[in-house]
Order: C-alpha cells, then sequence, then structure tokens
C-alpha cells in the first residue's frame, strides 16, 4: 500500500494505491490550509480505502517547487510518517506529476511545458518532450521570460494566458497519478528534500511576533 | 524512579529557532534533544523565520531518532504526542505541529497541541515534582515578559501582567548590540557584567508611583533600552572608552531589580508563598541570585528549572502534555492548526 501527498500548490491531494489501482483519492476544500487539512485527509482517504497505517508499506511525496510553507508541511509529514512506520519515502517532483497525467490524458502529443504558481509574479517551470521525460528544469522564472507557444499544463497558463495561450489540463497535481509514477517506475525518484528554488528572504523576524527563548 | 504506569509522553517544541523534541515518564525526563539554528541567525541580529523553517524541516527526523535512541524507547511505546501550537513563528511553529499529527496518526495515539508558555511553567515538574495548588511564574524571554497566576496548569493561567513594549529578552539583545556582543545577547550580558560593577543608575521602567496606578504588574524596557544607548553615545561623544562590563552589569541589574521586585509585590498582594520563574532570561545568573535573595527575606520559595530547561526545548512540551494525560484532559483535533498569537490563557488549542 503506497500512501501519496502533494503540498507543493494551494491545495493539498491525497491518495491510496494498492499496487494495481488508485484505491481512494482526495483533494483539501480550501487553498492554504496545508497544515491543517493533510492529516485529516490522510485519515480520511486511508479509511476510504478501507487501509490502516499498518498495511502503508510506502509513502510518496511532491518534494515540490511549490510555495515554502505548504512544501514543508508535506515533507516533514512523509519523513515523520516513514520514521514512525519504517516505510521508504519516495520523492517525486510535482511538475513531473503533472506532466505524466497530461500525457496520459491525451492532453498532449509532442513538447510541452509545466508551469506552476511560484507567487512574486514568476512560475515554477519545466519543459517535457512527447515521452514526458523531462528536458529542462525546474526552474522559477518570470512568465514573459518562459512564454510559449507549446501546450502548457498546471496553474500557469490560467494565471498568465498572455505567457502561455495553450492551456491544456491538468492545473492540479494528483497524488493519485504522483502514486501511479513511483509505482511504474517511469520516474526519477528523489530524496524527500524540498525543491526551495529560492534563497530564504534573509529578513530578521519582528521581535514581537517571535517567543525567543 | 519513573513508575511504569505513569504516561509516556514524547513533546515538540519548534515555535522560534531551537528543534526540541523531549520525553518524559510522569514527572521523569528521559531525553532532552535539541538542534538550534541559532548560529545561522546570528549574523542577522535576529532570528530569520525562513532560515528557522527550513532548519526545523531538517532537524526534525534526527532529532526524534535522538531523543528515543537516549531515552531509550522505540516510538510505538509512546503513550501521547504533545507539540506547541502557538505562541511563536507561524512557519516554524507549522513544521513541529505538522509532525506531530503525523507521529500521532501513524501510532494511533493522542495528540495535544498546547500553549509555549504553559510548557515553560510545567517544565520545573521535571526538575522539583508536581506545582503548588497556586503559584506565581515569571516567564520571562526573548518575546514574552509576563506574570501569570497558575493554579492548575492543565486548566488555565490568569495574566497579571506583562512588558508593554520590549520583552526582556529583547532588551538583552538590543543592548548588546549597542555593546558590540553577539547576538543572541543575554548570556554575552551576563558573561560581561561578572567583571564589571554596577556603576550606572538606569532607569526602572514603570516603577514610580504614577506608573504603579496603572501598570503595577507591568513592564517596559524600550525607555531602558535608549537611556542604555544615550549613555553609551555621551560616552563616546566626551572620547572616553565605554566600560562595557560596568554597562553591562548596571544594565542587568535594571532589569533583574524591576523583574523580581514586580514579581515579589506580585506574589505578596495575592497570598502566593512560592514564584516559579522561566523563560531563556531565567537562565540569567543575576536574576537567579536576586530573586533567591529577596524571595527569602520574605519567606517565599523559588523555583527555577536548571538553565538548559529554560530555554526552548521539547522536554517542556513533554511535561506539560504528561500532565494533560495524568488528568484526563481532552485531546486535540487532527486539524489542529499553527496559532502564531494563540492567547496565554488557553493552555490545550
Ligand atoms: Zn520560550
Amino acid at each position: 500500500m503506497l500512501l501519496a501527498f502533494d503540498t507543493a500548490t494551494a491545495l493539498v491531494s491525497v491518495a491510496v494505491h494498492d499496487g494495481s489501482t488508485v484505491r481512494a483519492e482526495a483533494v483539501s476544500g480550501a487553498p492554504m490550509k496545508h497544515g491543517e487539512h493533510l492529516a485529516p485527509l490522510i485519515a480520511a482517504v486511508l479509511a476510504d480505502a478501507g487501509v490502516t497505517m499498518a498495511e502503508v508499506t510506502g509513502i510518496a511525496v511532491g518534494v515540490g517547487p511549490g510555495p515554502f510553507t505548504g512544501l514543508r508541511v508535506g515533507l516533514v509529514t512523509a519523513r515523520t510518517l516513514g520514521l514512525a512506520l519504517g516505510v521508504p519515502v519516495h520523492g517525486v517532483c510535482t511538475l513531473d506529476v503533472l506532466a505524466a497525467e497530461a500525457i496520459a490524458s491525451g492532453a498532449v502529443v509532442g513538447e510541452f511545458v509545466v508551469a506552476t504558481d511560484a507567487r512574486r509574479k514568476e512560475v515554477y517551470l519545466a519543459a517535457y518532450d512527447e515521452t514526458g521525460a523531462r528536458v529542462s528544469g525546474p526552474e522559477v522564472v518570470r512568465p514573459a521570460a518562459a512564454a510559449t507557444p507549446s501546450p502548457a499544463a498546471g496553474e500557469g497558463p490560467v494565471l498568465y494566458p498572455d505567457a502561455f495561450p495553450h492551456a491544456v489540463g491538468p492545473t492540479q497535481p494528483s497524488a493519485g497519478w504522483l502514486a501511479r509514477l513511483v509505482l511504474s517506475g517511469t520516474v526519477e525518484v528523489l530524496d524527500p528534500e524540498p525543491l526551495y528554488l529560492r534563497r530564504p528572504d534573509a529578513v530578521a523576524a519582528a521581535p514581537a511576533s517571535k517567543p525567543g527563548a | 524512579m519513573a513508575a511504569m504506569n505513569e504516561p509516556l509522553v514524547l513533546g515538540i517544541e519548534t515555535s522560534c529557532d531551537e528543534t526540541g523534541v523531549g520525553i518524559v515518564r510522569g514527572h521523569t525526563l528521559l531525553a532532552d534533544a535539541v538542534a538550534s539554528s541559532v548560529e545561522e541567525h546570528a549574523r542577522f541580529g535576529g532570528v530569520v523565520p525562513e532560515v528557522a523553517s527550513r532548519a526545523h524541516l531538517e532537524a526534525m527526523v534526527p532529532t526524534i531518532q535522538r531523543a528515543c535512541d537516549t531515552a531509550g524507547i522505540a516510538l510505538r511505546d509512546v503513550d501521547a504526542i504533545a507539540v506547541t501550537s502557538g505562541p511563536g513563528l507561524a512557519g516554524a511553529l507549522l513544521v513541529g505541529v505538522a509532525a506531530a499529527k503525523s507521529l500521532a496518526l501513524a501510532l494511533d495515539k493522542p495528540l495535544y497541541g498546547v500553549n509555549h508558555l504553559a510548557s515553560h511553567v510545567a517544565v520545573d515538574q521535571l526538575e522539583h515534582g508536581a506545582l503548588p495548588d497556586r503559584c506565581l511564574a515569571m516567564l520571562v524571554s526573548g518575546g514574552h515578559s509576563s506574570l501569570l497566576l497558575v493554579d492548575d496548569i492543565t486548566l488555565g493561567v490568569t495574566p497579571l501582567g506583562a512588558t508593554i513594549d520590549d520583552a526582556a529578552g529583547e532588551a538583552f539583545d538590543k543592548v548588546a548590540r549597542v555593546l558590540g556582543l553577539p547576538f543572541p545577547g543575554g548570556p554575552h550580558i551576563d558573561r560581561a557584567a561578572r567583571d564589571g560593577q554596577i556603576t550606572i543608575d538606569f532607569p526602572r521602567g514603570l516603577s514610580n508611583r504614577k506608573d504603579l496606578e496603572r501598570h503595577r504588574f507591568d513592564f517596559s524596557f524600550s525607555g531602558l533600552k535608549t537611556a542604555v544607548a544615550r549613555w553609551i553615545e555621551a560616552r563616546e561623544a566626551s572620547g572616553e572608552p565605554v566600560p562595557v562590563a560596568d554597562v553591562a552589569a548596571s544594565f542587568q541589574e535594571a532589569v533583574c531589580d524591576v523583574l523580581t521586585r514586580k514579581a515579589m509585590d506580585a506574589a505578596i498582594s495575592n497570598n502566593i508563598d512560592t514564584i516559579m520563574i522561566g523563560g531563556g532570561v531565567a537562565a540569567n545568573s543575576r536574576l537567579r541570585a536576586l530573586a533567591q535573595s529577596r524571595a527569602e527575606e520574605r519567606g517565599i520559595t523559588i523555583r527555577v528549572p536548571r538553565p538548559g530547561l529554560c530555554t526552548d526545548n521539547g522536554a517542556m512540551v513533554a511535561a506539560l502534555g504528561s500532565e494533560l494525560v495524568a488528568r484526563g484532559r481532552t485531546p486535540s483535533a487532527l486539524d489542529l492548526p499553527a496559532d502564531s498569537s494563540l492567547p496565554v490563557t488557553t493552555v490545550v488549542a
């Protein structure tokens, strides 16, 4: 039983795969609530699939790139579950998950890109060939600098239609596809390390908001 | 020696720059593993939230493992998970809360999202046993300076007073900076002051009669910090060297004098005979000595945990968690949020 989840976009996606099929999958209802939603959603999806924690034999997690706060919720959850259950944790680039679904659903034939919201008027971008192999990225760029008439999956084309006029599905990464990818062995499996792609803003906390020691 | 029927609780603390994982059985401390990112923040003169959050993610699993190894337990032995859910830095809290939920889920054990400040009070039970039925807690750190009335730490606390501007620890950091001492300022000022004399009479905030009418148990350290900076500027302007040790000693005395004076007043006026002191500033040697001598004169007992348990750690969270389990308090839900401004009156979120 592979428990898969991705928190690298505004929503949380969770799925359970039993080795032959996705048994259950769900997406959180409200954006930017990764910390509140992920754990209850895991419990709900496991219950829906009729699977107990003890039956989970592996964890798959989207490692981004994505907004840092949500990304960390997914990664610390994956690592801690892996430790407590004694099972391996497989990381996958979140853009690869979107690419896999785009190909499998027939939304793209030929070369295409995946662009997701990096905020600050930028996108996380990767380019793929017709087989779904990543040929460049992931990187963080301004949409205008990445403008392409190629088909584009992810939320990028929704937010920046001028740069990505040829929008195709999907817009959100699916944990079901994340699980299928890991089990298929056709994707580069990474350590569960976050793909931040940006340095931290080196601004000290306002002292009033820090508990200090 | 811990009785095996007492609850075995693992506590996680990530509200600022320390990743803490503690394990207790009842009031017995079994492990207190802490990984700090303080050195990564030193060059910024304060804690950088994104740097702290990244460090928490990297440190979490190794720190949990280290705590279990030290305690000689397996994770599946744990009876409950406790975690600081606030107050603190939002992104930093979130890492600890998510890790705690994962443990609770994987191990099928209750989760307690607890208040950081109440944990600073509860930790003293690991050192000095059960808290008395009623005590005064003075919590002094980089973010808080509070006087709290504590009857039952698992139910709530009653705030008597707090800082109206800077926290005590913040004043230490700022004065250290003008003295050219490194961040964090507390331990460096404490060390420098040992070689100095109390030669300068710096102001005691909210201590004159008029202020006491409205702010009897409140603190203010902003004026003190400014007074120290002005004093140094004047000295430098006149071409004289700054006596760092004397300034450190005099500043530290002003802080400790007003803290202990107000704590004694609060205890006596509420008929309380025990004062518990916690938070990072409680590690200050002058504060400990002055509180002790003033309390003795008044027949008051001072309880201060050893310095390592005063600063942020996971053991304090586990200590509060263990008390909550022992008293049968209701655990938190799995959708527990990290609350950067959790009020001091909320013990379990
Ligand atoms: Zn603290």
